[in-house]
């Protein structure tokens, strides 16, 4: 009985977090609860979003990915770069032109390549994926900071600048995109033999590569749509500002673990849910929004977030205690 | 030597359960100052729980230890270790990062009246040990460095240094060489002069001549008995050890045919840390359709490498032609060892076989998750219905097929894993200890499950340390020491006396 209790609450711990702040916002603000500010709160976490589906595929395989904030600056940066200046090849005496749509097939090209070459060092060279990513996080801010000359890339066009300002059938772009997103990859964790693999990967290396499971493939897979997805989330927080920042993404990486870890997912990997993280992104973006319009200064969000995150471990620690 | 030394300490009754094996009934042993009591017993009898337990790595659930006496209660083993009590774990407990001299005083290092480290006088007295266990490297080497052997002096000058009285040593000379265990004898004989008492588990009987006062064999969590070693005869042992309880299991006697499904010539494997060294030696058999072949061995035979190396999990390190079905099989990975109709039930079930963060379901359909899919996707139902027939054919008891894998027992966690690897249409099963840790019933259910599986026409490679075991569910027995073979038996052939003979190192095999 108290074990069925127990599972029920380590089940929808996530969910009763995130109902009961939703009530306590309402009460606190008139301002909260309304269709406007309901569609406000899921475009601000559709980037955090994106990063954090991939992060919970890393995370899952028992890796850790400190690079998706740098990858998401560069993917944005070139994308824009291409789209405002082109391509120059001096020795061909050529420019290239490229269009949104080559823009941002480029962008996501990037990510991807960074999110390979991740996934490489972690598995050609034994790397621990903390090191790996902590190399590609210099990697990626200091070739951002060698595109751009340190300075934004402004003016793309409100072309490119639909993906992040847009609005279709009455939804936001970027909650379009994020929201296929949560689709595409809950159905790949749940339903194809790769998700399941990552599940395997995560949850006992060993034994996975002992019932044959290609473990390398497995996690340059995870590694390398982590950078595709950093890219996605580029491409967005680029248009919407119309503006590539040198700086964008700064310390994205963690609020995106933070927001894996809230959802339930174990950062010692093979437990957890990309609907989790829909979740954890959520409560994340509640507690922004709300303590927002709380007037609540920005100094002690961040604050009360770090102890929304202890919290949502300690439950998680203490619901799922073994034996 | 002294006659009886003194009782420093007495077991009584000492019981201890894990999950789904009860490892020790009742357990009373009694060790006297200045006298080494060997332990026996084959593997799996309950010894190294026995001396967990007084060491005090975890309570019993029953039953109590006194110490000169007195009754005494661990929680920890630095509580044993306050009672004068060190032990010498099998596996190494060393740190190998620090020192050899940290490592011999880690948690009692010698301090300056400032209250930091004495490192002058910790190397100090961590030389006198190192010079009087005669191992020849300086005190400042990290552990990490030193080969497997000297790791195991450290550890024994660890446990040497603080203030033992009772000193518990589990097969202390099974990574050393002939030269270190010389030195070992003449430290435990010095010991023995001191007043130490001495607990000593060992397979290698021909050491007890030279070293030992007492045996106490164990089988199946209990003690059979004890004596003066003077008093019993190697005969004696080897039968208290193997017991005369076989339950004589009626099996299946159809004749295998005569179709070879596997044939492995000269399978040889190189110590990786050793050069010239091997862990199994031009090692070679054939299995045929519906035969069970018991490979036998005790600790260190090179059992488990064998059946890893077949396995591909050694890559190229591992020499030797392997066919399967007639055909030569290059067998790299497990996963070409898979594509080639191999499949592995590997001993540590919890480290090796199973994911257990997933389910019954998930568990036993990893192997094949290409036969549940429907258009590309894995189809809830396609994978139950895929996997409920083994599940259902090896009688696992789960509440659902949902449940996690990790609240089954571990016959039924077993059996989840030998349904994995049945759903892959396997040509030839290698099982490693088919039963390590399962209670009495659920073997049984295993056993059975191996015949019933032989009858299909799958090919079957059981290793096997239990005696008992080789002999219930074997066709053919092939008998490996020290990674070479050295012995096959039909079961016609085969009796437990033969077959240890055939295993112990070959210094001994002439006194039994």
């Amino acid at each position: 009985m108290l074990k069925t209790h127990r599972e029920l609450l380590a089940r929808f711990q996530s969910l009763i977090a995130l109902a009961l702040m939703v009530l306590a916002m309402s009460l606190l603000s008139d301002k909260f609860l309304t269709p406007e500010n309901g569609w406000n709160i899921l475009r601000q976490i559709s980037v955090n979003l994106c990063l954090s589906i991939g992060m919970t595929l890393i995370i899952l395989a028992a890796g850790i990915d400190l690079s998706v904030g740098a990858i998401l600056a560069l993917s944005g940066a070139v994308a824009a770069g291409l789209l405002k200046n082109g391509l120059v090849l001096s020795p061909l005496a050529v420019q290239l032109q490229f269009t949104v749509f080559g823009a941002i097939v480029a962008g996501l090209l990037v990510g991807t390549a960074a999110g390979s070459f991740n996934g490489l060092m972690i598995t050609r060279f034994r790397l621990p994926p903390f090191v790996a990513t902590l190399g590609m996080f210099s990697i990626a801010r200091g070739l951002t900071m060698l595109w751009t000359g340190g300075f934004p890339i402004t003016g793309l066009g409100s072309e490119f600048g639909f993906l992040g300002t847009g609005v279709l059938l009455g939804i936001p772009m970027p909650v379009w995109i994020s929201g296929t997103l949560v689709g595409v990859f809950v159905v790949l964790t749940r339903k194809t033999r790769f998700g399941r693999y990552i599940y395997a990967v995560g949850g006992n290396e060993r034994a996975a590569m002992l019932t044959g499971l290609p473990v390398d493939r497995i996690k340059l897979g995870v590694y390398t749509l982590g950078g595709l997805l950093a890219g996605a989330a580029g491409l967005i927080v680029t248009a919407r500002l119309d503006s590539a920042q040198p700086n964008a993404g700064l310390g994205y990486e963690l609020d995106s673990i933070a927001a894996v870890v809230i959802g339930g997912t174990s950062l010692s990997g093979g437990r957890g849910s990309v609907v989790g993280t829909v979740l954890g992104c959520l409560i994340i973006g509640v507690l922004n929004n709300g303590l927002f319009l709380l007037d609540v200064s920005p100094f002690w969000q961040q604050v009360v977030k770090g102890f929304v995150i202890l919290a949502a471990v300690a439950v998680d620690k203490m619901s799922s205690r073994e034996v | 030597m002294t006659d009886t030394g003194e009782v420093v300490l007495e077991a009584r009754g000492i019981s201890k359960s894990f999950p789904g094996v009860k490892a020790l009934d009742g357990v009373g042993l009694t060790l006297r100052s200045g006298r080494l009591t060997a332990l026996l017993g084959e593997n799996g009898a309950g010894k190294s729980t026995l001396m967990n337990v007084i060491a005090g790595v975890f309570p019993p659930d029953a039953g109590e230890l006194l110490v000169a006496g007195r009754p005494v209660r661990f929680t920890s083993p630095r509580q044993a270790q306050d009672h004068g009590i060190a032990m010498i774990f099998q596996e190494l407990n060393l740190v190998p990062g620090l020192t050899v001299a940290e490592n011999i005083y880690l948690g009692r290092e010698p301090l300056r009246r400032s209250g930091l480290i004495d490192c002058a006088a910790l190397n100090r007295n961590a030389a006198a040990w190192l010079q009087r266990l005669d191992l020849d490297v300086p005190p400042t080497t990290p552990v990490g460095r030193l080969r497997v052997g000297q790791q195991q002096v450290v550890e024994i000058a660890k446990a040497l240094a603080g203030e033992v009285r009772i000193l518990v040593m589990d097969e202390p000379t099974s990574a050393i060489t002939e030269r270190e265990t010389e030195v070992l004898f003449q430290r435990i004989a010095d010991l023995k002069q001191q007043g130490v008492a001495i607990a000593y588990i060992t397979h290698k009987l021909d050491e007890l001549a030279r070293i030992g006062d007492d045996a106490a064999v164990m089988r199946d969590g209990r003690m059979i008995g004890s004596a003066p070693l003077s008093e019993l005869s190697q005969a004696d042992i080897v039968r208290m050890m193997v017991g005369h309880d076989l339950n004589e299991r009626s099996r299946r006697t159809a004749p295998a045919t005569d179709d070879e499904v596997l044939r492995v010539e000269q399978l040889t494997l190189r110590h990786p840390g050793r050069p010239g060294d091997f862990l199994v030696y031009r090692v070679s058999f054939r299995v045929r359709r519906g035969e069970v072949l018991g490979i036998f061995g005790l600790m260190g035979a090179g059992r488990t490498e064998l059946l890893e190396c077949l396995f591909g999990l050694y890559g190229r390190a591992c020499s030797g032609d392997v066919f399967i079905g007639g055909r030569l099989a290059v067998l790299r990975s497990p996963a070409d060892a898979i594509s080639h109709g191999l499949a592995l039930a590997p001993e540590d079930r919890k480290r090796d076989g199973l994911i257990l963060s997933m389910s019954v379901a998930e568990n036993s359909s990893l192997a094949s998750l290409d036969r549940a899919e429907r258009l590309g996707l894995i189809h809830g139902r396609a994978e139950r219905e895929h996997v409920q027939g083994w599940l259902e054919r090896f009688r696992v008891k789960t509440p659902s097929l949902r449940q996690r894998i990790r609240n089954l027992s571990g016959g039924n966690q077993q059996k989840v894993i030998l349904a994995k690897w049945l759903a892959t249409s396997p040509k030839v099963l290698l099982l490693d200890e088919p039963t390590r840790g399962i209670d009495i019933q659920a073997k049984n259910e295993v056993y059975a499950l191996i015949d019933e599986l032989t009858s299909d026409g799958l090919g079957i490679v059981a290793v096997s340390s239990e005696l008992p075991e080789i002999l219930a569910v074997s066709d053919r027995i092939l008998v490996l020491c020290e990674g070479r073979p050295t012995a096959e038996f039909t079961r016609a052939e085969a009796t437990e006396e033969k077959i240890l003979r055939a295993a112990l190192p070959r210094k001994l095999a002439s006194l039994c």
